[in-house]
């Protein structure tokens, strides 16, 4: 709802930088929840849209974003040589395959978090946000420097929460680090809707019980994601799947559309599931 | 089947158990995060207290613990006097304070079921903070 507001806000009057792009930065804590994965849909929907995207992998040491995207072979320079000055801004820039609005930014690999000089991050996404309608960041797994590098220079973030004890309770603790300058929006990744129907899986619900944010969207859990990552190429492409469309919906959220927050198919139930919940209270 | 058959038998669901389990981690948590908040509680408590009894505020403890399928608020408040029904005054004497250590197991013992019962206040004070103001206070403490 924040972002409704600060949306059509930007093209308006405000002073100074009057075309600055949105540094939003993708966390979770936990890892293993998708944060790449979603960096790299929701990176090429925007850029379907027609924004200029890029996408900086923060997690320095763990190079990844560049496979999800299909551009490994075109890394030449990454982040750090950036930041330490070895490369400028455009040569570390890789152009996406299927869209020429979008970039990538690759981590370094054989280099470590903490060789990061937070002041110099924050400068580089502020370079990238005059140049780029939307920055998206990576952000490693933890909540230590590395974690605190990525944030540093982002002014949104988006928490990747999946439907599990400990990624729900991570995240808990990752937006109260964040504090309210971030305004963190929720996407709920990995859902299984015949699970959370039989009671054996958390609930978007039960999940935003807790968290209690503004929920940009659900991605499902399809096996479909592992074969576009095997060929790098993000599901967003497909845009008639429901996962992809999935992504453009989240997309159009972030970019202040009011269109409803993608959600899981509601299947109907079986007549014994249905029986089953009668009996056993409201346990779905 | 077997499935339904649980839940005839009222076994809870395993996103049920993930729940339950969730709420009072989080719980536990977000006390750990916020031990200025658990302070002025304890200042707040012995106020209360203090109105009808005089207490030792230096030896007071407050501890959480998990019971079963809550979180339960255990206070240790030795008392040192007793107001009178009626007076004013305190009795602050030597045998009114040995009386009082003896006292001391029946506070907590006492407090438990009230403590149960304190424990959905501690969270929906959170809720709610995060509901109107987006958790300014928690957040804040959990960013330090």
């Amino acid at each position: 709802m924040h972002q409704v507001q600060s949306v059509p806000a930007e093209p308006a009057p405000s002073a100074p930088a009057a075309k600055l792009g949105r540094a939003i930065v993708l966390t979770s804590g936990k890892g293993g929840v998708g944060k790449t994965t979603t960096t790299a849909n929701l990176g090429t929907a925007l850029a379907a849209r027609g924004a200029r995207v890029v996408l900086v992998d923060a997690d320095i040491g763990l190079r990844n974003l560049d496979i999800v995207l299909g551009l490994e072979s075109r890394v030449k320079h990454h982040l750090l040589d950036v930041l330490e000055e070895r490369a400028g801004v455009d040569d570390a820039l890789v152009s996406d395959k299927h869209s020429e609005n979008l970039f990538l930014l690759a981590a370094a690999q054989s280099r470590e978090k903490d060789e990061v000089e937070t002041e110099k991050m924050q400068a580089l996404i502020a370079a990238l946000r005059e140049r780029f309608d939307y920055v998206l960041i990576d952000c490693p797994a933890g909540i230590e420097l590395g974690f605190r590098n990525a944030v540093a220079g982002a002014d949104e973030a988006i928490v990747i929460c999946t439907p599990e004890v400990s990624a729900v309770r991570d995240v808990d603790r990752v937006v109260g680090l964040l504090g309210n300058r971030f305004r963190p929006q929720l996407i709920v990744n990995r859902l299984r809707p015949a699970m959370v129907r039989k009671g054996k899986m958390l609930s978007v619900e039960d999940v935003n019980a807790i968290l209690r944010l503004p929920l940009l969207g659900v991605i499902v859990d399809e096996p479909q994601i592992i074969v576009t990552t095997n060929r790098g190429e993000p599901l967003a492409l497909q845009r008639e799947s429901s996962t992809g469309a999935a992504y453009h919906a989240i997309a159009a959220r972030v970019a202040g559309e009011d269109v409803p927050a993608p959600m899981p198919p509601v299947a109907k139930s079986s007549i014994l599931e249905r029986l089953g919940s009668i009996f056993g209270g409201k346990r779905a | 089947m077997i499935e339904f058959l649980k839940r005839l038998f009222g076994q809870p669901s395993s996103s049920a158990t993930a729940k339950e389990r969730l709420r009072l981690v989080l719980m536990t948590d977000h006390l750990e995060l916020a031990p200025e908040m658990i302070e002025k509680m304890k200042h707040d408590l012995v106020d209360v207290i203090s109105r009808f009894v005089e207490v030792d505020r230096e030896r007071i403890e407050v501890s959480f613990e998990r019971q079963d399928r809550t979180l339960a608020m255990l206070a240790n408040i030795p008392i040192v006097a007793v107001n009178r029904p009626n007076g004013t005054g305190t009795n602050g004497n030597g045998t009114a304070t040995t009386g009082a250590v003896k006292e001391e197991p029946a506070v907590p013992a006492a407090s438990t079921p009230g403590a149960t019962a304190a424990t959905p206040p501690v969270r929906k004070r959170r809720r709610k903070k995060k509901a109107q103001a987006k958790a300014a206070a928690p957040a804040g403490a959990a960013a330090q």
